[in-house]
Formats: structure tokens, sequence, C-alpha cells
């Protein structure tokens, strides 16, 4: 299962699916992480880890260990 | 509505200027409060322009989920019928999901009026949207706003109070036919007391299963059924989870919202992110965000705000006094000088003559009496002796008294006696230090000088006022600065870049601000704790800040070092970054010990964080934020210090002597270390027991930790009173040595140390975790785990060092390794079961209940 903490900086891709539950399965829905949506890394932070990616137009920050819930393309 | 008050409730998501909106509506005189049982704050207020409305400001939200506080108490707040009207701010340069929330505000059946927020930033990227379409599809009046440059506020104040009026609609937007078929059924299932514009939302949220908005409603166990079986149907024929699902279908209206009502221009690099770029670089971040932070820190703890505090606790409410804009301050420094190179010449020369064998007592006697014309008289005699032509005394250069070498004869010091005493005010516009002032003040309206009313008042209360006050230079620089960084946006990349440091030991990178600004004083950095939303993150990072060391701690190692090694200067410097790393190890310790606690069990908070898009803060909101820190501070860490400080005067000032309790210093024949008979000596030797383990059982180590939770800075000084040295720096050997010989071992007094750096921080920084904790439990579990922590170390300490060095071993040596042992098993064990799921179950246990 490809992840987005798999997806390179630089690179977009479409999520499949959300794994996960409780809280943050519903936080990262409500902030608009769901089925098809399409998004961009845009950078790693200097320590390689959180992420930023956009997405809806707008920047996310995401620690790679809850990108794992995250199932893309 | 039974009274004429039109309630108006302001929603939206965070960074959608909210906040500015509401301070330029209300002239920011709102009063804050929270949200009964959660810490969440409240803001309350007026409208400026019309009286009869009141603007309550919701917490920032993304959603109505039922996770979160914030969530759930806008929610509760929504549906408890008291608004009559929702202002749902959106920033329109981000609309998407910003509706999201829009939506489900809709949803409530509420009347909603939209404000599109940063009207002006939509019109500058060329983006265009037509409100007309976009009121037609939300179905509720959407008005273009700035609340920066005050825009489109009267037409949306028109707007709610037309709205207000009306009895609210239901939501316009449909979702898929299937969902809605289901939804449909569900709104026919419900009870008939749910009005009409209501049934949507409680539809939505059955099907959602969001047990807590269902208690609300008495659905029948048979409709509850029934409702459950349309979900799992509707949920297999969507291969999804029902939360999921009604997301998606939000998304999708969302989508043909966007498409219709909005024209974007072609997408071309904002400002925005030109300086992420660089800011966040991989390779620069790290690198400009160490030199912003060295930038802050220098300017509002190091240069600037020192020298403001020191002027402040010195001057202004010292006893030093001060010069108005600095005027005649050179003047009266010089003259000041000749007149200390004066007297120092007339000591040496009165020496020199005593040593010839000249009779000097009328002149000492003078002295003792405080006569300068009969002090002048007796110099004038001994001067004329004809053993005194031959006298000569030696004034030796010394940089800190002020003096100069010299040689004085008899003539010489008799021409000093001219030089008299410079009074300050004759050089410039003169203004004496408050506790002189006062001081000044009581002695002329008659009352003791030294006495009872004048030591309370200057050194009791005006002093302790003037402890507070000494912070606020620096505290306000510091919040003028941090402030800017955080409402423009820096702060949340801060996090981004600091978050993989410190998530390892249970904090977010939210908590590397509160620790920094520790390292110059508790309190701000306390107080910095504000911008950590996770309750966990910011309790524990209020926990565990102070134990960093701030500036007041420094001179107490300077002390320690002297006394340890016998030079603060030059061979023992490399004890003083030792107790930095004790303070960062307390910090790690703690952080890794306290995550797998009970108390902050649960998942590692998510950080699923927007990046705001950068911008300069609005002037008045800026300004507002460092205000209210200020203000906060002065008054409730005022009063908690205030009252403390005066309980602790008492302390040291009353008590037994020779069988009668009273005001020490006024007592018949008490000597003048009046300290051994106060209450606070004997509470000292009650409690001294406690330290006897850590090696140190006097009372005066006792008093000492207790004059330290006033102000660190008054170790120092006490232990100089204490000991019998007088008024003595942390620099002077003579208080080394008397420090040093008031511990039987080195062990114990590094353990001392260690103890009073970590242990509860001073009443300040005390009052300002009590405000910033918002309950009395978590205060009293903050300072008493900062203090057991404190005395676990410090016995560590004194045991290691009386094992290794002097092979003593005991029953504390044993307790001393099981406690070590504990820590590091704490420390490096897996995080337990419980810890992770402790929330799964909460949840699950709700779900228990509800349907019980």
């Amino acid at each position: 299962m490809k992840t987005l903490g798999d997806v390179k900086v630089g690179e977009s891709s479409t999520i499949v699916k959300l794994h996960g539950e409780g809280a943050l399965r519903r936080h990262l829905m409500d902030l608009g992480l769901i089925k098809g949506t399409s998004f961009k890394v845009v950078k790693v932070a200097p320590l390689g880890d959180p992420v930023e990616i956009n997405v809806r137009g707008y920047e996310l920050s995401i620690r790679k260990e809850e990108a794992a819930v995250v199932e893309v393309q | 509505m039974a009274d004429s008050q039109i309630h108006v409730a302001l929603a939206g998501n965070p960074n959608c200027g909210k906040t500015t909106l509401f301070n330029l509506i209300t002239g920011a005189n709102g009063y804050v409060g929270n949200w009964p049982g959660v810490t969440v704050e409240k803001k309350e207020a007026k409208l400026l322009s019309d009286k009869s409305v009141t603007i309550t400001d919701l917490p920032g939200i993304y959603s109505l989920s039922p996770y979160s506080p914030e969530e759930q108490c806008s929610r509760d707040y929504l549906m408890s019928g008291e608004p009559d009207v929702v202002v749902q701010v959106i920033d329109a340069t981000n609309l998407e999901r910003n509706l999201y929330l829009a939506l489900q505000v809709i949803e409530t059946g509420l009347p909603v009026v939209a404000a599109l927020n940063m009207a002006d930033l939509v019109e500058k990227s060329g983006d265009k949207i037509d409100v007309k379409k976009l009121s037609d599809r939300l179905g509720c009046p959407v008005v273009m706003i700035s609340a920066l440059k005050n825009k489109g506020i009267d037409e949306l104040f028109a707007q709610v109070k037309k709205s207000a009026a009306t009895k609210g609609r239901v939501p316009e937007h449909k979702f898929d036919s299937a969902i809605e078929d289901v939804l449909t059924h569900i709104e026919n299932l419900l009870p008939a007391s749910v009005s009409a514009e209501k049934r949507r939302y409680y539809a939505v949220k059955l099907f959602e299963r969001d047990e807590a908005a269902c208690k609300l409603i008495n659905l029948t166990k048979d409709h509850a059924e029934r409702v459950e079986q349309l979900v799992a149907q509707c949920e297999k024929d969507c291969d999804d989870d029902a939360e999921s699902i009604i997301t998606g279908e939000r998304y999708g209206v969302i989508a043909h919202i966007i498409d219709e009502c909005l024209t974007k221009a072609p997408a071309k690099m904002s400002t925005s992110e030109k300086i992420d770029r660089v800011v966040t670089n991989r390779i620069l971040g790290l690198p400009i965000f160490i030199v912003i932070m060295f930038a802050v820190y220098y300017i509002a703890v190091s240069t600037l705000g020192g020298t403001v505090t020191d002027f402040t606790n010195d001057q202004l409410f010292g006893t030093d006094g001060w010069f108005v804009l600095g005027q005649g301050r050179d003047a009266y420094d010089e003259a000041a000088g000749e007149y200390t190179q004066a007297q120092a010449e007339i000591a040496a020369f009165i020496d020199a003559a005593d040593a010839k064998g000249i009779d000097v007592s009328a002149y000492n006697d003078a002295v003792d009496a405080e006569d300068g014309d009969a002090a002048a008289d007796a110099l004038k005699t001994i001067a004329a002796e004809p053993k005194a032509a031959s006298v000569k005394g030696e004034v030796e250069e010394d940089e800190d008294a002020g003096t100069t070498a010299a040689t004085v004869t008899a003539s010489q010091a008799v021409e000093d006696l001219d030089v008299a005493e410079p009074d300050p005010a004759d050089y410039g516009p003169f203004v004496p230090g408050i506790t002189t002032a006062v001081h000044d003040a009581l002695v002329a309206g008659g009352t003791e000088d030294g006495g009872l009313v004048d030591s309370l008042v200057c050194d009791g209360i005006v002093g302790g006022i003037g402890a507070i006050m000494g912070f606020v230079p620096q505290m306000f620089l510091l919040f003028v600065m941090l402030s800017f960084l955080e409402d423009c946006g820096y702060m949340a990349r801060v996090a981004f870049i600091m978050d993989r440091i410190f998530r390892r030991f249970g904090l977010s990178g939210k908590s590397f601000i509160p620790m920094l600004v520790s390292s110059g004083c508790g309190v701000p950095g306390v107080m910095a704790t504000k911008t950590i939303e996770n309750e966990k993150d910011r309790r524990m990072t209020v926990m565990t800040t102070t134990f960093i060391p701030c500036g007041a701690k420094l001179p107490i190692i300077a002390l320690l070092m002297g006394s340890i090694i016998g030079d603060s200067s030059t061979s023992a410097s490399w004890i003083s970054p030792l107790f930095y790393f004790l303070g960062v190890f307390a910090v790690i310790a703690s952080g890794l010990m306290l995550k797998k606690t009970k108390l902050f069990a649960g998942r590692p908070t998510p950080f699923v964080m927007e990046l705001p898009a950068y911008h300069f803060p609005a002037i008045r909101s800026w300004a507002l934020h460092v205000w209210e820190r200020c203000w906060a501070f002065i008054k409730k860490a005022g009063t908690v210090i205030f009252a403390s400080t005066v309980v602790v005067w008492f302390l040291s000032n009353f008590g037994m002597f020779e069988g009668a309790f009273g005001y020490l210093p006024s007592m018949e024949g008490i000597p003048e270390e009046f300290m051994d008979y106060s209450v606070l000596a004997m509470l000292g030797n009650l409690v001294a027991w406690i330290f006897a383990p850590l090696g140190f059982s006097t009372w005066q180590a006792t008093a000492l930790t207790v004059s330290g939770l006033v102000a660190k800075e008054n170790v120092v000084a006490t232990a100089g009173s204490l000991l019998s040295v007088g008024d003595v720096g942390e620099t002077d050997p003579s208080l080394w040595t008397a420090f040093a010989a008031m511990f039987p071992t080195m062990g114990a007094c590094v353990a001392f140390g260690a103890f009073n750096l970590l242990c509860a921080p001073c009443f300040a920084a005390m009052g300002t975790i009590r405000n910033q904790m918002n309950s009395g439990k978590w205060t009293a579990i903050a300072i008493g785990y900062e203090c057991a922590f404190a005395w676990v170390i410090g016995l560590i300490i004194n045991q290691l060092y009386e094992l290794i060095v002097l092979g003593q071993f005991g029953f504390w040596t044993i307790v001393a390794f099981v406690l070590l042992a504990g820590m590091l098993f704490q420390i490096f064990r897996p995080m337990p079961h419980f810890a992770w799921t402790d929330e799964d179950e909460t949840n699950s246990s709700s779900v228990v209940n509800a349907t019980a």
C-alpha cells in the first residue's frame, strides 16, 4: 500500500482511501483529505519530518507517521 | 427572544480573520471567559455601533465534529438557542475549505450571514467571486468584507439585523439522491418535537453516528434501530463508512458551488510562497530559524529588555532613583565619584594616623554617631597633631569601589572634607526611587524610621510589586516580537521545523518557543504556551518549561560555582553550562516519563496543521495581543505574588524572642541576625527533615529555598543576611566560604543547587502557571511534580556523592538507587498499553453511555 508519506517532494498524487479511526481520521477528512482528493507534496521539514502538502488550495503540515493512514495512488 | 438583545455568534476557520473582525466591531473591549467545563476561551462583547447587539466569538474550528473541545462547545452554543443569527466568516482566498464549515453551520438551521473576508486580497489576486450566485447556492445572504481594511462592515450588520428577525430555514444544498433518500427517511423518524429547520441537522448527525449530538433528541429504541439499519445499508451500497460519505458529499457540494461561483485568475507564485520557499527551505530553514530566535531572545532578554528591567528594579522601584531622560546623569556621576574618592582618602588617612599611634577615637565616635560636624572637627584636630605631618595614607585603586590610587597627607585629608556629598536633585530633573520616596514620605508623616509600617510598606509591598513590575518591560518586548511572529504566520513554521525533535519527548514543535523564552524568564515562558492548542501538549510544556534556568537563577549558579570551586570566573566556567544541561535534561526526562503516565495517556497528538499564508499582522490585533498578555500578567499574577511577598515578609520579620511574639527588628536587645528567631526559622526547622537525605537539613537552607519562591534572585541576598556576611554579591569570596560551610559535603551543596534550580519556580511564575492551567488541580500537579522531581534529583546527587566520594552507604542510598532505577525504567520502557488505548476506551465508553 502506497501512503501519503511515500510520495516524493514535488510529486502529486490522489487519495484512494483514509485508514485509521477516531479523531485523527475525522480531522483529516474535515481538512479535505478524502477519497479522490489530489494533492502535491511541497516540501519536507529540515529534519526530514513532517512534510508540507498543498491540498484544496492551501498548505498543510502532516507528520509522516500520520500520513501513513492516507492511502494514495 | 425575551429581551431586545440580538445575539450574534461569530464562527469560522482558524486564520480566517475572525478575531480581527471581532476586535474591529466591538472595539476589543470584550469579556474573556471560558466555556464551562473546558479550557476553551470564550469572548463576548457588545457591538460598538449598536449596544443592542451582543457578539460571541466562537473558537476557530474546521468542523462541527464531536472530537475536539473547541468544536464541541461551538456546536453546543449554536444549538443552545441563544444565538439569533450566525456570522460565518469565510476566508475568501481559501473558499473551498472554508465552505466546509459554512455548510455545517448552515445545516444547523440557524439564520446565517456569510461574511467573505479578505475581499481586498481576492481582488488583488484577480480571482472573481459571484456573490449573488453564491448566496443562492448557500441559501443565505453573502457579504464581501475586509476586516483588516474596515470595508463592508456596515452592510454586513444591516444584513445581520435583517436575518435576526427571520426564523432560520431549511438548508438549501442537497447531497447525492441516494443519500438524500436515506436522510429523508431518518428525518421522518425524528420525534415531532424537533422543529422543521433543525430536522436536517439531526438527520445528518444520526447518519454520522454522532452520539453527542443525538443524545439531545429522544429517539425511540425502534426508531434508533431503524436508523442504524438504513445507515448500515447505505454504507454497504457506497462501500464507505458513514462519516466519509457525509464528508465526501459536503466536499462534492462545495466543488459544484466553486465551479459556478469562482473564476480563478491564472495561478502565479504568491509572495507568501516566495517567503516560505526561503524560510522553511530544507537547508536554510534551520539557520534562519536560529538567527530569528537568537534575535528575539537577545533583544528581549539580554540587551534592551534587560536594561529596562534593571532600570525598573534598581532605579524606578529600588533605592537608586533616576534622572529624567538621563539629563544630569554624567555630571552627577562625576561629582559622586569625587565624593567617593574623598571619603576613601579620609578613611585611609585615619587608618594611617591610627597606625602611627595618634588617638582617632574622637573621630570614630563622631562617625558612629553620624555627626558630620563633630567628625570634621575631630579630623582637623588629628591633622593638627605634630605627629600627623609624617602620616601618609594609601588609597588603593579599586574599580568596583570607584577609587583611584592616591597618597594622602594631613592637609589633603582636611581639603577632602570640603567635598560635599552631591544631591542628585541639583544636577537635573531627578526622580527618587519609589522605595526611597515612599520611605521618605512615611518618615515625614511621622512613621518610625525602619519600624513596622515602614518595613511592611517598603520591603514587603513596594518591594513585592517592584519584583513583579521588573518583569513587565522584558515581557512587553518579548510579546511584541512573539505576537508578530505568531500573527504573521511564522510560528506555524517554527512548529513545522522543530516538531521532529520535540515529539520524541512527548511534546510538539510548538513547545520550543516557551522553552526558549523561559531561559530569560519563566513568566512569559509559561504564557507563551498559550499558542499550543492541544491541551496535553500545553499542560506538559507548562509543567516542564520552568526547568530551564531563567535569568534570575544565574546568581544562584554563580554562587554555587564559587562555593564549589572557589572561583566563579576562570577554571569553573564549565559548571555554569552544566546547570543548563541539568535543566534541559529535566525537560527531556520529564517529557519521556510523563508521556507514559495515565495523566498524559492517549495517542501521540496528531500534528496535522494548516500553514497559513504569511501576511503583515493588523496593527490593532497585534497591539491588542501584546496588551492582553501583559495585562493578564500584571493583574492576575500580580495579586498572587503580592499576597505571597507580604506573607514571606511576615514570616521573616515576626517571631518569638525571649518569650514574646512580635515584630522582631524593633524588639529590645535583639541581635542583628533577627531572622534566627523568626517564624520562618521555626518553619524551616519543622520541615528541614525533608531535606536531610539531600544533605542539607539546616533551617537556613530551607529558608533560602522559601525566599527563592518570592524571586530566585532573593536566594543570594538572603544567604548574605542569613550567614551574616552582610550585603554582598554572588561574586564575593566571603559569601562562598560561608555558603559552603552551611553544607556538610560538596555533594549536599550541589544537591541544594539542583533542588533550587528545578523545584517550584518563583511566585510570579506559579501565578502564571495557575492562570495558564486554569485549574487548581493541574496547578497542584505541576508544582508538585516539579518539587518532587527536584527532590529526587537532589537525593540522587547527594547519595551518589556520599557513596562514591565518601564511601558511605545507608538507607537513603538504597532509596536513591531505587528512584534512579525507577526513572530510567520509566524513561526507557516502551509505551505502556493503556497509553495507546485509553482514548479509544473513552470513546467506546461514551458510546455505551449514549446507548444505555
